[in-house]
């Protein structure tokens, strides 16, 4: 149940940024958070923005990652997660595991990062050797190394303790096939959604709650052998949640794609806070879970090999393509009651500065 | 208790409102008064449940964001936006309801001022402790749930001499505009499902006027699934045998009585007052206010502020005839096009609660 | 304004002040709208408030009628 009472964490006496409207001062248009969402208004603005500056024909898709020359793979990502630390993580764990994801789901082996870092004046050299300490960790358990970066600083109250833009390549090893899907074909997560975000909405201290939520920042470099066994098609749960992240695919298909509301797999402290918070789990953004489109036949034995791996145990078979239901392109959700609605994709920002 | 969840529980109680709906005269038109009720009706998909079993259920001003007129929150806007060292302390979606100078959101606040997103009143209340060189004012709008809490909140400000801290109210009470709908008699309503939570604080008595006065039945409803259906299927029982009451259908929480602490508090700190609906106009007695010995905290005192009632939509909003019951928000021209979650045109796209997000958040497939 | 969640008291304080418990998440509450309030009765949270005891007969009671109805699409 969301409650009338979905906090706005950016309205915490921040330079006031106008949601699309002009300013009395002057009369231009300027960037609002909610383009940072990854809902619709960020998507529409990378349509008019970024597709007509950039003329590459490998960017018209807007993929996370780039396969470039057919066997290499780019991507990037800035990290501006609020706070630094969080229980189960920090920013450094973060901006290896996202970029990792990124190359994992797009169907690449990671191999190499660069590290790029803006640092805050006055940021305390002991958190800055923390967040090194976490980025080396996180390299090394994905199997990749950081092999360049850069170091910027700016004056205190220029940055908020520091920001974090990481770059990875990898070598192709799978592509997706969205064309190959087809009705009956299985929709997989890899474990329970909305850790990362609850972990950090909750270390922000807004709300006088306490919880044993702890992020699921995880690298899902095992999932790359499951590209050859029957997976279609990957993505990484991150800003919008499973319901947008999944609206996505959905809306190019020539199907429906209908989600069982009670198999989503949940933690009891991810449940009780989402209700207690008025928060729809749907939407809430991971850093270390996946969900997969399996093709039917095969969907039994990835789910296995899921539950074999430590960070796959709680993997679920939570729907599957539809053709009998629905229009083509939608996504629906089975709820609990036993009735049926659309899931729309996240429009605006639900929580600013989650990774 | 997942058995309020239950999908076979579910199906039995549909096939029984099935069959007395049949029983009464289908289509059986039924009226809820709360927002959060709107919101599980269709998050659960109960409406087109109820409607292939005969009940049509209609969302009435349940929402106490969306009927609180554009004057309160434009003295919000003025406020943050003219007077100096202020922290206007509001919940979420107060902050995103378009009005013609803009939203809170976008307002621009006078030097060192700032609007602040809290969770509940205590939160204001802390606010001022921690910054007694700021006015800080709490712009509450609630039903009978949640003013108990700002009453309180206003009690300790007066009992800490916390004079930096203000109310300003938008306490809106449910049994009036139930009578004001019954009496115009734009909407053809059989029965209602009353708010659970409002009646855990006041008691089921305050709806008999309803019965008795108007000959409807009606049941107060808990939030789950099963609890919705119980209730439903309880007015539809007082249909058919015409006896219309007012009967408890979530007698866990609701007693009869209500919370009597949290109605003394609320008569201590609170007087009732006439109202201007957004939707409904002026309703006798329907709101509350600050009683005289409060008044250092009534933000609309210690401001020099009035609230001027006026033509408050902005142009093609419909939002005042859908929390009257008069038309679905698919009926209104802007729904889903000019007017969407992204762009609201009025209160009833922007609040959880309100009527046309619930609609568009929750569309049927 | 209605959402209200079932939550079990953990503490409390003579002000009226303490700490529920919902699956597993603690929250701090204000108790001073319950009467007799002690660890280890049920409430109802509503933004920070306790606004009502469950009472606990009274859930069995439902729980019992709502199985009853269950069994019954059964057979």
């Amino acid at each position: 149940m969301s409650a009338s009472r979905s906090p706005d964490p950016s309205l915490k006496g921040e330079p006031r940024r106008l949601a699309g409207a002009p300013s009395p001062a002057d009369s231009r248009v300027r960037v609002s958070l909610e383009l940072g969402g990854g809902g619709r208004l960020m998507r529409e603005f990378l349509k008019k923005h970024i597709l007509s500056s950039f003329r590459s024909p490998l960017l018209r898709d807007l993929p996370d990652a780039a396969h470039v020359r057919r066997t290499t793979a780019l991507t990037t990502d800035g990290y501006v997660v609020d706070p630094v630390f969080f229980p189960g993580g920090d920013i450094g764990m973060l901006c290896v595991n996202g970029t990792v994801n990124d190359l994992v789901v797009s169907g690449a082996a990671p191999e190499f990062l660069s590290v790029s870092m803006i640092l805050e004046e006055g940021l305390p050299e002991e958190d800055l050797k923390k967040i090194l300490a976490s980025i080396a960790r996180a390299s090394s358990r994905a199997g990749v190394q950081v092999v360049t970066g850069d170091t910027k600083v700016v004056r205190r109250g220029q940055a908020d303790k520091l920001y974090i833009v990481t770059s990875g390549v990898g070598r192709v090893v799978a592509r997706a096939e969205p064309r190959r899907i087809r009705p009956g074909d299985a929709v997989i997560v890899t474990g329970t959604l909305g850790e990362h975000s609850l972990a950090v909405l909750l270390a922000r201290g807004d709300f006088s709650l306490k919880s044993s939520v702890k992020s699921d920042c995880a690298p899902l470099v095992f999932l790359l052998p499951l590209w050859k066994q029957g997976v279609l098609w990957m993505r990484d749960i991150t800003r919008g949640g499973l319901a947008t992240n999944l609206h996505e695919l959905a809306e190019r298909l020539p199907h429906s794609v209908l989600i069982d509301e009670e198999r989503i797999p949940l933690s009891r402290p991810v449940r009780g806070a989402c209700e207690l918070l008025g928060i729809d789990p749907l939407y809430l953004a991971c850093e270390g879970r996946a969900v997969l489109i399996v093709s039917r036949s095969r969907a039994g034995a990835v789910l296995n090999a899921l539950r074999r791996h430590p960070l796959g145990r709680k993997a679920a078979i939570v729907g599957r393509v539809e053709k009998k239901t629905g229009r083509p392109g939608a996504l629906l959700l089975a709820t609990l009651a036993g009735g049926l609605r659309k899931l729309e994709p996240l429009t605006s920002e639900l929580l600013p500065r989650i990774c | 208790m997942k058995e309020f969840r239950d999908r076979k529980v579910i199906a039995g109680l549909l096939r029984t409102i099935g069959r007395q709906a049949r029983q009464a005269g289908p289509p059986v038109r039924l009226m809820e008064v709360c927002g959060t009720h709107t919101m599980a009706i269709h998050r659960y998909g109960l409406h087109a449940l109820l409607l292939e079993a005969g009940v049509e259920m209609t969302s009435g001003p349940g929402c106490p964001v969306c009927i609180t007129p554009d004057s309160h929150h434009r003295a919000a806007i003025g406020l943050v936006s003219r007077r100096e060292n202020l922290v206007l302390a509001t919940f979420g979606d107060i902050t995103r309801v378009p009005t013609r100078d803009g939203s809170l959101q976008t307002a621009i606040p006078a030097p060192r001022s700032r609007v602040q997103v809290v969770y509940s009143p205590q939160d204001a209340l802390e606010t001022a402790r921690r910054n007694r060189d700021m006015d800080v004012v709490f712009f509450g709008a609630g039903f009978e749930t949640t003013i108990p809490s700002i009453a309180l909140a206003v009690k300790q400000a007066a009992a800490e001499g916390l004079k930096n801290f203000s109310l300003l109210s938008a306490l809106w009470l449910i049994p009036p505009p139930l009578r004001a709908l019954l009496e115009s008699r734009e909407v053809r309503i059989q029965g209602f499902l009353y708010p659970g939570h409002v009646s855990a604080v006041i008691g089921c008595r305050a709806y008999d006027f309803v019965a008795e006065e108007f000959g409807l039945p009606g049941a107060v409803a808990g939030f789950e699934p099963a609890d919705i259906l119980l209730a439903a299927a309880s007015v539809l029982e007082q249909m058919i045998r015409r006896s219309p009451g007012v009967e408890n259908e979530y007698k866990r929480v609701v007693r009869e009585d209500g919370n009597p602490r949290a109605l003394a508090l609320m008569n201590e700190v609170l007087e009732v007052t006439d109202a201007v609906w957004r939707g409904l106009g002026l309703i006798p007695r329907s709101g509350l206010k600050l009683r005289a010995r409060f008044a250092d905290f009534d933000a609309l005192k210690k401001f020099g502020l009035k609230i001027e009632p006026a033509a408050d939509e902005l142009p093609g909003c419909r939002c005042g005839e859908v929390l009257r019951g008069v038309i679905k928000p698919t009926d209104c021209l802007l729904f889903g096009g000019a007017c969407s979650p992204d762009s609201p045109r009025g209160p009833c796209m922007v609040s959880p609660e309100g009527a046309c997000l619930v609609y568009h958040r929750f569309a049927k497939s | 304004m209605c959402l209200g969640i079932p939550a079990k008291i953990i503490s409390l304080d003579e002000n009226g002040q303490g700490e529920v418990d919902y699956l597993g998440t603690r929250v701090k509450t204000n108790l001073a709208f319950i009467e007799n309030a002690r660890p280890g009765d049920w409430v109802i949270l509503h933004a920070g408030f306790a606004i009502s005891r469950l009472d606990e007969d009274e859930a069995r009671e439902t729980l019992a009628l709502l199985r009853e109805l269950a069994d019954a699409q059964d057979s």
